[in-house]
């Protein structure tokens, strides 16, 4: 039903809102698109779909007036035009929502969405717009409030209600999804079809299969700069439009059943923090045991205190009391976040580039940043041999695409990084690991290489706590779930117990048990 | 047309280019200089650049004037490279000197060999003491270091100047602002007969090695670099950012203070008003010139003694006034930061439009 071609009648006759022919971008080091066409018709939306590196964020950029093809040609409806930069994109009727967001930090959301209109306008008048759109298409978010003190997902959000704004002809979503609940993913595809109704065309870049065939026209399949295929996803399979993707089908991870009675790794006993930012979520009497041998999910839509409490759980913002947090038996509350590694811990941050790695150091220093506890420091001096050798040994064993371990490590694709953080911290053989985001931006075959190992360590007998927002893979993975809805956290349940429906509605802040009050939804407040 | 255009990876050849071709760009346009001025540019250069090296004597006062500057330096490259920014080390170079040059004076008459150790450790403390200052309001309040160790150098003047003009000014000094001589066991010790050159170059070379095996040896200096390049990494692998602040800040306050001392009771032998020669400024100049690099800075800081000798010898022999070396100095950190562009960006040729 909801896959039927737009237009279908006037198919013929009708100007296409967008051509390109023969698009063609080389970078310094890498041909990113090579002769790429796409054909968008009005009122279509359209996927594209390819793994990271595939060239689909470029495309989009050219598109958007970002960057400028080195040859080819750009037909706006019938008129070839030369995009100059994004202001004249938007005067076209193109609007864009960024992957990596596109936010000036240091001001509010309402003066970010004001920046990117034309003239001055009335910021108190906005606020109202921004809020009318964000209640009509469920993307809670206060316009007051200053960017910098929002998640990942909140962000994105404010993207999405800055290009809807405009009215665009067309809105191009770069993997808009990752960072909702099932239900607001729902509710966002109801937006997008009614939009595609309206006669805006969409083009939607994801690498998730089922949303792509639930709600796109057409697709456009991407690999490593070249169309290689396109296809109606509704009449193919996940399977076989994997396969256009990556050029085999779908790894599948190996999933078995979790070991009884493993002694309590972590133990998070009343944890309760105020946030040093005034619109940080504040963490309240969470409790959640981590044992060896299983793991363990914590989903949640983002901004609901993952944030803040993986900063009290690694130790980057010590807590005034010891006990809350317990590592491996040991009340660790006020530890650093190399002591706690001395107690088991590992850890693995979401945000990779500037936390879980510095950018501009080779992988080798990368390695010695977590890792200088396994004799690679003596006397204070650094044993650069043995640095090497860690990081050379990381790279082959986790199949790390990497120059070497001298490449920098923002040469590297996420996917890589990811890969190379994760064997890092693996390599440590924690008792514990703690993973946030283990898969965000990773293409489908390096996220199953990282969800098999985070399986296989738990079958080794590593206590492991996953945060994630992505519903599918906490199922795929996770012993046991939680939820954590507005600095709370709910109690844990079987996977296989549960499912994706039960834990969405937990994650508006609904579980069972909780305080009458406390029922209305937690975005519910934000609107 | 011309277009910069960024680099996939920042240049390492730049990198190192690019302080030779601040140097070239420097030379060129001194000589322009000389020219627009009326003086015989060749003559110019001769004056300049050769006169400073023409025998032992002279060579001599190269080293003699590239040591605190080299010292100086390399204290600071240890904070720089953690984006702990001491501007203010001309004034913990005051104060060096001030407490070493205090040590010197308070056991005038004595002979004992302990008085220099002691001087060269309480300029340290003393440089210490003052880039203390803006470590701890940053640490505990958050000030900015760049500010605070920047006004702490015109304290440190005035606090100068208040003392030889005032208790600690020698009586017989014919009302000169300045102090008694320091006795023979609080001076350096001459390391050629002839010259001025002292032991305070085997110090220099001491602390240029220490510096090097610290910045890119040691575990605390890879921290520091963590934590300059990226905060929330330092933070996620448990490295202090306040251990950071401090040491950064009191390796250069020290490196400082010994410079300051070594000037009091090296070439000068007294303390005067005029300590410093604006050695702790230039030497921000040396830092980034030889690229925070412990060899780099040791060449950079002969080249920069020579603009001070060039300079000297320019006023005496071509009657330019004396902020010729300034102007030297200025033109060559400009060049230097002209061409540090191009170490992350190209320049391309475009065709059409």
């Amino acid at each position: 039903m909801q896959n039927q071609q737009p237009g279908a009648g006037a198919a013929g006759g009708e100007t296409l809102r967008l051509e390109l022919t023969g698009i063609r971008k080389v970078y310094p080091s890498v041909v990113a698109n090579d002769g790429i066409d796409l054909q968008v018709r009005p009122g279509e939306i359209h996927a594209v779909l390819g793994e990271n590196g595939a060239g689909k964020s470029t495309l989009m950029k050219i598109i958007y007036g970002v960057t400028a093809p080195t040859e080819g040609r750009m037909k706006w409806e019938g008129q070839e035009v030369v995009v100059t930069n994004p202001a004249h994109a938007r005067r076209l009727g193109i609007g864009m929502v960024f992957q990596h967001f596109s936010l000036f930090e240091t001001v509010t959301v309402v003066e970010n969405v004001a920046l990117a209109l034309e003239g001055a306008p009335d910021l108190a008048t906005l606020s109202k717009q921004i809020e009318e759109v964000s209640n009509k298409y469920g993307l809670p978010v206060d316009p007051r409030r200053l960017v910098h003190a929002l998640s990942v997902g909140e962000r994105q959000r404010v993207e999405i209600i800055r290009c809807l704004l405009q009215k665009p002809k067309l809105l191009i979503m770069d993997e808009p999804t990752s960072v909702l609940t099932p239900q607001a993913v729902r509710k966002l595809f109801d937006t997008l079809r009614q939009l595609s109704a309206e006669g805006c065309s969409i083009l939607y870049i994801s690498h998730k299969l089922d949303e792509i065939q639930e709600l796109c026209h057409t697709a456009t399949v991407l690999r490593g700069g070249k169309v290689t295929g396109t296809c109606i996803p509704s009449q193919e399979t996940p399977k076989s439009m994997a396969r256009l993707m990556i050029g085999k089908d779908l790894p599948v991870c190996q999933h078995s059943a979790p070991k009884q009675g493993g002694e309590v790794r972590l133990r998070l006993a009343g944890l309760s923090h105020a946030a040093d930012d005034p619109f940080g979520i504040d963490l309240k009497d969470v409790h959640l045991d981590v044992h060896s041998g299983e793991i363990v999910g914590i989903a949640g839509v983002s901004g609901n205190g993952q944030r803040q409490l993986l900063y009290a759980i690694s130790g980057e913002e010590p807590l005034a009391e010891k006990f809350p947090v317990q590592i491996c038996g040991t009340e660790a509350g006020r530890l650093a976040p190399d002591q706690r590694r001395r107690l088991g811990m590992g850890f693995v941050p979401e945000e990779r580039l500037g936390r879980g790695a510095v950018p501009r150091m080779s992988l080798s220093d990368n390695a010695l940043l977590t890792a200088h506890n396994s004799g690679m420091v003596k006397n204070g001096f650094i044993n650069f041999a043995s640095v090497r050798a860690f990081a050379a040994d990381c790279i082959t064993r986790f199949n790390v695409k990497a120059g070497g371990p001298e490449a920098e490590a923002r040469s590297l694709s996420g996917g890589n990084l990811q890969k190379y953080i994760m064997g890092r911290e693996i390599m440590l053989t924690p008792k514990l690991l703690v993973v946030a985001q283990p898969t965000w931006g990773v293409d489908v075959g390096a996220a199953a290489a990282i969800r098999q190992q985070l399986i296989d360590l738990r079958n080794a007998g590593t206590a492991i706590l996953v945060i994630s927002e992505e519903l599918d893979e906490l199922f795929e993975i996770c012993d046991r779930i939680a939820v954590i809805a507005k600095g709370k956290l709910s109690p844990t349940k079987r996977a296989a117990e549960t499912n994706v429906e039960e834990i969405g509605v937990w994650m508006s802040g609904m579980w069972p048990g909780v305080a009458g009050t406390e029922t209305k939804s937690a975005e519910a407040t934000h609107a | 047309m011309l277009r910069l255009q960024a680099r996939a990876e920042p240049s390492q050849t730049m990198r190192y280019l690019s302080p030779l071709i601040a140097v070239a760009l420097t030379l060129i346009c001194g000589l322009l200089i000389f020219y627009t001025l009326g003086k015989d540019p060749i003559g110019g250069f001769k004056v300049f650049f050769l006169n400073p090296l023409k025998d032992t004597y002279s060579i001599a006062e190269l080293f003699l004037k590239a040591t605190p500057l080299a010292m100086i330096a390399i204290g600071l490259a240890v904070g720089f490279r953690a984006n702990v920014w001491n501007i203010g080390a001309e004034g913990q170079y005051i104060v060096g000197a001030i407490f070493g040059g205090g040590v010197a004076l308070y056991f005038q008459g004595s002979t004992s060999p302990l008085i220099l150790p002691m001087m060269v450790v309480a300029g340290a403390l003393g440089g210490a003491l003052w880039a203390a200052i803006p470590a701890a309001l940053r640490t505990r309040f958050n000030t900015n270091e760049i500010l605070v160790s920047l006004m702490l150098v015109y304290i440190a003047q005035l606090l100068v100047s208040w003392l030889v003009h005032g208790p600690w000014k020698d009586p017989e000094g014919f009302n000169f602002p300045q102090t008694k001589m320091f006795d023979e066991s609080a001076i350096l010790p001459i390391l050629i007969e002839g010259t001025r050159l002292n032991a305070a170059l085997p110090i220099a070379i001491g602390a240029l090695i220490a510096g090097y095996l610290f910045m890119n040896r040691s575990f605390p200096g890879f921290q520091m670099r963590v934590a300059g390049q990226a905060e929330a990494a330092a933070r996620y692998a448990g490295f202090s950012a306040k251990r950071t602040i401090w040491i950064g800040l009191l390796t250069g306050g020290a490196m400082a203070g010994i410079a300051g001392m070594t000037e009091v009771g090296g070439p000068m032998g007294q303390i005067t008003e005029h300590v410093s020669q604006s050695y702790g400024f230039s030497a921000i100049i040396v830092a980034f010139v030889g690229r925070l690099n412990a060899f780099g800075i040791f060449l950079a800081s002969l080249l920069m003694a020579l603009l001070y000798l060039g300079g000297e010898q320019a006023q005496q022999y071509m009657n330019l006034p004396s902020s010729i070396s300034k102007v030297f100095q200025g033109m060559l950190l400009f060049f230097l930061l002209g061409a540090d562009v191009f170490v992350n960006y190209r320049l391309r040729v475009v065709h059409g439009k």
